[in-house]
């Protein structure tokens, strides 16, 4: 039962580093273009591997 | 005027040789950014639309000597281009406009600002909810789980961290909800996000109080939760609005263009259209539009009027008489006095009358509104009356607060809140697969009341372009188009487009009003009129040109102006429907009886000017009836956004799309379908809103006995959000009946 003592802080980190990496994405305009990213990926480059 | 009098202007038809002069992006210089060595344009692209798009604009410009940077936007259609170096804007731009998109300077305007920066707010408080609320549910479950056999300390910890981790998401996610209710109290009124924020708030306080205490139930969980299913909500509504706000755009692009001024000394010079001051001389280049209204000060001009009056047929003008902003010059340059400032010009009249009707729109009671309205004060009431009978039923303070907090809590509006976003959604994204795009939810109420609709013809119902009559001879249209290759007038291209690429003669004269004249072989070759040309026997039908080689006798040359295809069974199903329909047209008497002829219309107006639209709309709605106004030119905007509804063709003025409530491409065959997914997703919503007035009437009990614990709250909450989800993605599988 102790080592709920210490589990509940690692999980509510981990937690908030996800959080963070939404906030720094969101700031950087990373969803400013759903339609644009959506169809980045479709894109045909044709270097090589 | 006889014509020894005319000014005949006449142009070197020496092609390409400065291909940048000739440009029409030459003035797009004046929008660039310099910052030391990097130059920033930001450009409005339209047309594009999926990757190929994107990447053939990116890579083609990326290509360009000295581009570092371009990044085209295509949920908005802003493309930022950053580049080094002597490259012209205009190249760039030409770029673009080559690959077959249309381009325009980019001006972000205010409104657009302001609802990118509350789309982003709510996207982040959206994160920080959800982060709090799957972490205190965490916390919550292993208390559920617990009951019973969880002792008292373990549970208060565990709440004291759901506490900890629920004040920083409530206090910054419940902003929106919070100023809203608010700005509306200040004003001694209450919409829906007062309850909401009195439950939370009274949920956090409660819960606070209780984990101190030690008891046995906290609503962190339920007041997160709320937030989060609420700001999905909210959030959906801000990016559907965002898209078709891009759309106003070309308003500005319209009149984002460099005009030609001629100061005291005799110099022409560029400047931004908003310096330009009455009684300014301004030169309007051949196939250039006026962005200011002006007063011609040459003897004779050619303009294409068809953006402002829809009138088909061009227009001459004399000295004196006035130019207004957004026609086209047809004939070579010439001189104007400015009659008044850019705002005052209009195009900025029309701009002001889509703002009116905006308000006039914003105004209208959404059903979400009206739902809303019932139900605030029910809640509100019977929280209050549930605290007070169990203080009479001898319960204590505490007790009788906690149920009174639970029955306001799960008759929070989740539900309600989400109802009408999800349905719009799932209705817009059906609608452009269906090729429909539309510019905001609430119209698809509108959409669905509609009993009237109201049609423009030219480019609406007709093509709106001048098509050379197939039976014309090949010959002919060979020899015609060796003179309308040199001419922007649009009889001549319509010609030129018949005949294909090929040679122009040389030296060719464009007499405004008459025709165009050139030496071909030694013989006097002449393309105009039948009076100019001397044929008078002919009709002096308008829409006949007569072609006339050296001594020959003058051919003639019909035109027509073809339906659009398709037209004729969208009326028929339309009229099967029950809707009224009418013609609305700036285009003379004749012309729009033949079309109303054709389709079995039986009421039309014809030569109405922009005001007279207007008019004819106000009229209808004084007779109670809801219009769906259907147009495409600058002189139906005004129109457009009066009625209770409107609908423009993808071919249409960007100005009009940016007034109406929905763009169609692929024909006239999609307002049929427009108006049946209207009327299936106000019934999806309607269910939607009786399912949570349903739910309502079960959670009410449950929560005024007692027996609403936090989980029960939660739990009914998840559910009620989900099932209206769920009652509106049936609307995906709406299909179009054949």
């Amino acid at each position: 039962m102790s080592g709920i003592l210490y589990l509940i802080p690692i999980a509510l980190f981990m937690g908030l580093l996800g959080l963070g990496g939404f906030i720094w994405a969101v700031r950087s305009g990373q969803f400013d273009d759903p339609a644009g990213s959506a169809n980045r990926i479709l894109i045909d480059e044709d270097k090589p591997l | 005027m006889s014509t020894t009098d005319v000014l005949a202007h006449t142009r070197d038809w020496s092609l390409g040789d400065n291909p940048e002069q000739d440009s029409p992006f030459r003035d797009i210089d004046v929008f660039v950014q310099k910052n030391g060595k990097n130059q920033h344009l930001d450009l409005h692209v339209s047309g594009a639309k999926c990757a190929a798009c994107l990447a053939k604009i990116e890579n083609n410009v990326r290509s360009m000597d000295g581009v570092t940077e371009a990044r085209l936007n295509l949920s908005t259609g802003k493309f930022a281009v950053t580049w080094q170096g002597p490259l012209p804007a205009s190249a760039i731009a030409e770029k673009v406009s080559g690959l077959g998109y249309g381009v325009s300077a980019a001006a972000e305007t205010d409104a657009e600002d302001l609802q990118r920066k509350e789309e982003r707010e709510l996207l982040l408080s959206m994160g920080v909810a959800a982060f709090a609320a799957a972490n205190i549910m965490l916390l919550s479950v292993s208390v559920w789980a617990g009951a019973g056999e969880m002792g008292g300390n373990t549970r208060q910890i565990l709440h004291a961290i759901s506490g900890a981790i629920a004040l920083p998401a409530v206090a910054y996610s419940g902003r929106p909800f919070f100023r809203s209710a608010w700005s509306v109290l200040k004003r001694g009124r209450a919409n829906m996000d007062v309850p909401i924020s009195l439950a939370i708030i009274l949920a956090f306080t409660v819960s606070v109080v209780e984990t101190i205490r030690g008891g046995e139930h906290a609503y962190f969980d339920a007041a997160t939760m709320l937030i989060f299913f609420l700001l999905i909500g909210r959030f959906l509504e801000a990016r559907v609005r965002r898209r078709a706000c891009s759309a106003a755009n070309d308003l500005a692009g319209m009149s984002n263009r460099a005009v030609t001024r001629i100061d005291c000394d005799g110099n022409a010079i560029k400047v931004n259209p908003g310096v330009v001051a009455p009684g300014d001389t301004i030169l309007l280049a051949q196939g250039e539009r006026a962005v200011v209204d002006m007063a011609l000060a040459d003897a004779l001009c050619e303009l294409d009027e068809s953006l402002v009056t829809g009138e088909s047929a061009p227009h001459v003008i004399s000295q004196g008489m006035r130019i207004y902003a957004g026609a086209v010059n047809l004939s070579g340059p010439i001189r104007a006095k400015a009659l008044a400032r850019a705002s005052d010009s209009l195009l900025a009249d029309i701009a002001r009358m889509l703002e009116a009707g905006e308000q006039r729109r914003s105004a209208y009671r959404k059903i979400a509104d009206k739902a809303v309205s019932l139900y605030v004060p029910f809640v509100h009431s019977t929280a209050a009356l549930t605290f007070i009978g169990w203080m009479l039923a001898g319960a204590g303070f505490r007790e009788s607060i906690l149920i009174a907090v639970s029955t306001l809590i799960i008759t929070c509006p989740c539900a309600l809140a989400l109802a009408a976003p999800v349905a719009h959604v799932v209705a817009a994204g059906k609608m452009f697969q269906l090729g429909i795009f539309l510019k905001s939810g609430d119209a698809l109420e509108r959409f669905a009341t509609v009993d009237t609709i109201v049609l423009d013809k030219t480019g609406t119902l007709s093509l709106g372009v001048p098509q050379l009559s197939e039976e014309t001879d090949a010959q002919v249209i060979k020899d015609a188009a060796m003179l309308a290759r040199a001419s922007r007038h649009p009889l001549s291209r319509a010609i030129a487009d018949a005949a294909g690429p090929g040679p122009v003669a040389a030296s060719v004269k464009e007499l405004p009003g008459k025709g165009l004249e050139a030496i071909v072989d030694g013989e006097i070759w002449r393309l105009g009129s039948a009076r100019w040309i001397g044929h008078l026997e002919a009709e002096t039908h308008t829409r006949n040109l007569f072609l006339q080689r050296g001594d020959g006798t003058p051919v003639a040359l019909e035109f027509t102006d073809r339906l659009v295809p398709g037209t004729d069974e969208a009326i028929r199903s339309l009229e099967k429907a029950g809707y009224q329909t009418e013609i609305l047209s700036g285009d003379s008497e004749e012309r729009v009886a033949e079309v109303a002829r054709e389709l079995g219309i039986t009421r039309y107006t014809a030569a109405a000017s922009p005001q007279a639209k207007a008019e004819h709309l106000e009229k209808l709605r004084g007779q109670g009836r809801k219009v769906l106004m259907v147009g495409d030119g600058l002189n139906d905007a005004g129109a457009l956004s009066l009625a209770h509804a409107s609908v423009t063709p993808g071919t249409a003025v960007d100005i009009s799309q940016s007034a109406s409530d929905a763009v169609y491409s692929g024909g006239i065959a999609s307002i049929p379908v427009l108006l049946k997914l209207s009327q299936r997703t106000r019934s999806v919503m309607l269910e939607n809103f009786t399912f949570a007035a349903a739910y309502n009437l079960v959670a009410i009990p449950i929560a005024v006995t007692g027996h609403a614990t936090p989980l029960v709250a939660a739990l009914a909450m998840s559910f009620s959000s989900v099932a209206v989800s769920l009652n509106a993605i049936r609307l995906a599988a709406f299909v179009e009946e054949k």
